[in-house]
């Protein structure tokens, strides 16, 4: 018996027969749109264009990150689009009382992060299905919303939440970089810390997790904790974009983090994610979207096409194993 | 009420034993799991459980790891009682577990897998990031000493054979300074040569001076590696036997009741 226990990094044949396959889908089929919309238009691939669908992917992005911390653990967030709405009301509620942008936005954030903590409260201690729970939570952080601003858009007009969206580093607006920065921080937490390994260990083997003294309860809370927190920077960067605050379902948001999350060759039964995965997901949507505009294409396939794109994305992780 | 009878186990003053298991007692509600168990580990040897199939070996097993809290009886470790809530308490009292679903991770890399809850980190204050390149050395420290055959502490553990995997569980459990390796039937699942060399590795730890507890059905296996054998019928403790000294049919029939313990 000869003990191969090769040098500590794999080698390049190792890492590419290792490479996982799916999670380039995303990349490449970025790559063929790009080629395709930029041949069809020539002001696909203009700075302006670029701009914008940096512009409306930062929102996304911020979402399919805290849609993939759930999705690790084998759960899922269908609240996170309804709780971002809930921090977006109530930092329009708390602006519009007369507080600062400041004070608004920490209690926007705080908000939504506190149905976050009631998801993970039940999920986890509770042990009720996921599913189930975050469809209430779904339901109810709407209906809050709804409440909180009898229904009503409240403009939120600050000088800060305008060049949130408006001003930034030459094409990269400072929303763009709240979400690169979101993302970043994502990767670094998913696989350089304990709570990342112990996260895809829950979401890998939930019974090795707890023989090998993971603390599952603690682990899926934080996911949900996560996951609200995110949702309501995404709130910020929603009133910054709209220059209101609206007690909107935003129902294709929560669609498309999970779309996002699918393209991004993360695994719905958990154990198995990435982070640039989902933001290229997202990226896709936002190019495809903006692309099929840019053609002319009536607003109404838009959502068809997302239909097709993730079906299709879906079809290829089958060949994963 | 003592049921070591028949016994060649050398007396408590003779020898010295790591584990003393004295009258436990396990019960889910009218079920009697254990009834009465008293079993001796001695140190630095591989001692085999044997029993059929509901006797009460994984009760008293999960007792002995803190899955379970046992309704009665005592359990000693090097001389002091203790008592376990958690798995997580046994483990840090020295005493770990290779259970028969091995509780890998599959889509986690080898050292991912060996240092899963006990992962170092380093860092300031609350900023700690994952020590990668330490772990993954020592990671390959503690899979070269037990001469364990995998690819790469790299690579996932769904890409092991079943030899493999059982060989990463074991080295799981050997590898943190444990004073006992409990290992439920480490070889059910495994081919002709895959089991030579998990017994290879089970022979390896005992030279190193492990104490092993091993729960097996497989006769001719306990005979190969084992050194001694405690033997349960109907949630009781019926016996211990050397294994110089005692044959398989003996065995079986400690575990069927035709020979009266």
């Amino acid at each position: 018996m000869t003990a191969v226990a090769t040098a500590d990094r794999p080698r390049l044949g190792e890492r590419l027969a290792a490479a996982p396959w799916p999670e380039l889908a995303a990349p490449a089929a970025l790559l063929l749109l790009v080629v395709v919309f930029g041949a069809a238009d020539s002001t696909f691939l203009t700075t302006g264009n670029i701009e914008a669908i940096l512009q409306a992917s930062a929102i996304l992005v911020v979402l399919a990150v805290a849609q993939t911390f759930v999705v690790a653990t084998a759960g899922i967030d269908l609240s996170v689009a309804s709780t971002m709405t809930l921090g977006a009301v109530v930092l329009g509620q708390v602006y519009s009382s007369g507080a600062g942008i400041g004070w608004a936005i920490l209690a926007g954030v705080a908000a939504a992060t506190a149905v976050g903590l009631v998801n993970g409260a039940i999920v986890a201690k509770g042990g009720i299905t996921d599913f189930i729970v975050t469809l209430g939570t779904l339901s109810a952080a709407s209906g809050l919303a709804l409440i909180l601003a009898d229904g009503k858009p409240q403009p939120v007009l600050s000088k800060f939440m305008l060049d949130l969206s408006a001003s930034g580093i030459g094409i990269i607006s400072w929303s763009v970089l709240v979400a690169a920065v979101v993302a970043v921080t994502a990767h670094v937490v998913l696989f350089r810390t304990r709570l990342g390994v112990h996260l895809l260990a829950v979401g890998g083997s939930t019974d090795a997790a707890r023989s090998t003294g993971v603390r599952n309860v603690r682990v899926k809370m934080s996911v949900y904790l996560i996951s609200g927190l995110l949702a309501g920077l995404a709130a910020v960067l929603l009133v910054a974009r709209v220059g209101a605050a609206e007690p909107a379902s935003n129902t294709s948001f929560l669609l498309n983090s999970v779309a996002a999350v699918v393209l991004g060759g993360v695994s719905l039964f958990g154990g198995r994610a990435t982070i640039i995965g989902p933001v290229v997901g997202a990226l896709l949507l936002a190019s495809l979207v903006n692309g099929l505009t840019l053609l002319g294409v009536s607003q109404f396939y838009q959502p068809l096409a997302v239909g097709i794109v993730v079906v299709l994305a879906a079809f290829l992780t089958r060949f994963q194993k | 009420m003592t049921t070591i009878t028949g016994s060649r186990l050398p007396t408590a003053k003779e020898q010295d034993d790591v584990l003393v298991v004295d009258g436990l007692r396990k019960s889910f509600g009218s079920v009697h799991a254990v009834k009465e168990a008293s079993i001796r580990l001695p140190r630095g040897k591989v001692t085999a459980l044997i029993g059929d199939n509901g006797a009460g070996k994984s009760t008293l097993i999960r007792c002995l790891c803190g899955v379970h809290k046992p309704d009665g009886g005592t359990v000693e470790l090097d001389g002091q009682p203790v008592s376990f809530h958690s798995p997580t308490q046994a483990r840090d009292a020295g005493i770990e577990t290779v259970h028969q679903n091995l509780a890998l991770v599959d889509d986690l890399t080898v050292w991912q897998n060996l240092f899963l809850g006990r992962e170092k980190t380093r860092g300031f204050g609350p900023v700690q990031l994952l020590d990668r390149r330490g772990m993954r050395s020592q990671a390959k420290e503690m899979v070269s000493a037990l001469a364990i055959n995998v690819p790469s502490v790299t690579s996932r553990v769904r890409r092991l054979s079943g030899g493999q995997r059982q060989a990463v569980s074991i080295a799981r459990a050997a590898g943190w300074g444990s004073k006992i390796v409990i290992m439920d039937e480490p070889t059910a699942a495994l081919g002709v040569q895959e089991t030579a060399r998990v017994e290879d590795l089970i022979r390896g730890l005992r030279d190193s001076g492990m104490t092993i507890l091993l729960i097996s059905h497989n006769f001719d296996q306990i005979m190969r590696i084992a050194d001694g054998v405690w033997a349960m019928r109907a949630g009781k403790s019926v016996g211990y036997r050397n294994v110089a000294d005692t044959t398989g049919q003996e065995l079986v029939g400690l575990v069927t009741g035709a020979i009266p313990a």
